[in-house]
């Protein structure tokens, strides 16, 4: 390949059209209530993770359904299960199981 | 026509025009503004003057931080004296760039009366000068659009795939300088750009709706001239070629000099760096400017419109419209000397 002192970068858009969602609609399996988050973002703002690290459950969410599963496994780390996320979720999901289940498929359990 | 559509209208004259010559179209696309020229002389009979005298409007300078805007409105304002001296007062840019300039500078003397007199003055000591503001700015493209439909009358050929029977797919673009920077001074204005889309559709056309349609071709003036800069104007191209590969285009129309080049020839590049071409055969997708179509749907001869000048060669192009061309003369000057072949890129077809 020639090379013309330059590079061409890959773009930062995201094609949703191929988005790999498998791991998305196999949790929804596991964890049906998923489906009804709203992303109001109240997981984030109750975390205890959050306040002091870059730990955001909302942003996780998106990743999830956007199919961008790279970095996921090494973000839920973060999280401590302490479940003040599922106490107040206003649309009743299950975030402590959905965090479970998150870490299970993703180490192919 | 609908109410609404007329607001998105722009006053384009009837006849008598000055004409500047663009920069780089010149150098890359020379066919084009001869062609621009003898379809309004000699198909619409119109009355356009082109003086030898006339020189850049700064616009790549000015872009790329180089030429200050005080200078602009001053070789811009030298231009309109040459427009002045000759009486005429329709005033007809060939470069999107250069309308985008003088659109700003008309502007910018409109807010800044001042401006425009430390102008008048600044001309008159350099080269003792006078001109009158142009009554009417439009983009030679504004004027092939006006007169679409009579000029339809006249064609020859129609953007129909001869084999197929079906209107040819068409991408248009229409350069970030003709109506983002001033939105109301286009045809259809920002939202609704309908200068090349009415050219396409009046001549037999389908135009293609693809999502990257309002993107920057990746020009960009600082971006291109800095060699280390290029990857983003590269990857800018690549990104619209990338949106438009799966309508499989039969040829892009440009409107801006910029366009036309970046298109055409970072496909050849592409194609070097990545191994990538964007149509099936491999041969990428012609680049045509909207004079170079209207030439070729109109009979002329495409060497004599300077089809062989550019980097995607047309030659499939011109078997689906069903134009008649002589392979012999493709590199034939004007005084029948054959010139030497171009060299053969490594993967893109020729």
């Amino acid at each position: 390949m020639k090379d013309f002192g330059f590079a061409i970068e890959k773009p930062r858009a995201l094609d949703l059209d191929k988005a790999d969602r498998n791991l998305y609609v196999r949790l929804l399996k596991r964890e049906p209530s998923f489906a009804r988050c709203f992303q109001c973002g109240m997981c984030s703002a109750t975390c205890s993770a959050r306040n002091f690290t870059d730990y955001n459950i909302r942003r996780i969410h998106t990743l999830m359904r956007q199919g961008q599963t790279q970095e996921l496994d090494a973000m839920l780390q973060k999280c401590m299960l302490c479940g003040k996320c599922t106490l107040v979720c206003p649309r009743g999901v299950n975030l402590r199981h959905l965090i479970i289940q998150m870490r299970k498929l993703l180490n192919n359990e | 026509m609908n109410r609404y559509w007329n607001e998105y209208q722009k006053t384009i004259a009837d006849d008598h025009y000055f004409y500047e010559r663009s920069c780089i179209r010149q150098t890359f696309f020379p066919g084009s503004e001869t062609a621009f020229l003898r379809i309004l002389r000699e198909e619409l009979g119109k009355d356009i003057f082109d003086d030898f005298r006339q020189h850049t409007c700064t616009g790549i300078g000015y872009h790329a931080d180089i030429v200050p805007f005080e200078t602009t409105m001053t070789v811009c304002a030298r231009l309109f004296s040459l427009m002045t001296e000759h009486g005429y007062k329709n005033y007809v840019p060939s470069c999107v760039t250069s309308f985008g300039v003088f659109t700003e500078v008309l502007h910018t003397w409109q807010e800044h009366p001042e401006l425009l007199e430390k102008t008048r003055e600044n001309l008159y000591k350099a080269t003792g000068r006078e001109f009158e503001i142009p009554e009417n700015l439009v983009h030679p493209s504004d004027i092939i659009y006006k007169f679409r439909e009579e000029l339809a009358g006249k064609m020859k050929y129609r953007l129909v795939n001869s084999f197929t029977g079906k209107p040819l797919k068409v991408v248009e673009h229409i350069g970030c300088h003709y109506a983002k920077i001033f939105p109301d001074k286009g045809v259809g204005k920002a939202e609704f750009p309908y200068v090349l889309a009415g050219m396409i559709e009046s001549w037999g056309g389908e135009v293609v709706d693809y999502p990257e349609r309002r993107h920057c071709c990746g020009f960009g003036f600082r971006q291109y001239l800095i060699q280390e800069n290029r990857g983003y104007s590269i990857s800018n191209t690549k990104k619209k070629l990338e949106s438009m590969e799966p309508y499989e285009p039969d040829f892009i129309v440009t409107n801006c000099p910029g366009c036309t080049l970046f298109l055409d020839r970072w496909q050849y590049t592409i194609a070097e760096m990545e191994h990538k071409t964007y149509d099936k055969d491999g041969y990428g997708i012609p680049v045509l400017t909207y004079e170079e179509m209207a030439g070729l749907l109109l009979g002329y001869n495409p060497w004599e419109l300077g089809l062989q000048i550019h980097q995607v060669q047309a030659d499939h192009l011109l078997d689906k419209i069903g134009i008649e061309y002589n392979i012999n003369d493709k590199y034939k000057g004007v005084s029948g000397t054959i010139f030497r072949k171009p060299e053969k890129p490594t993967i893109l077809q020729v």
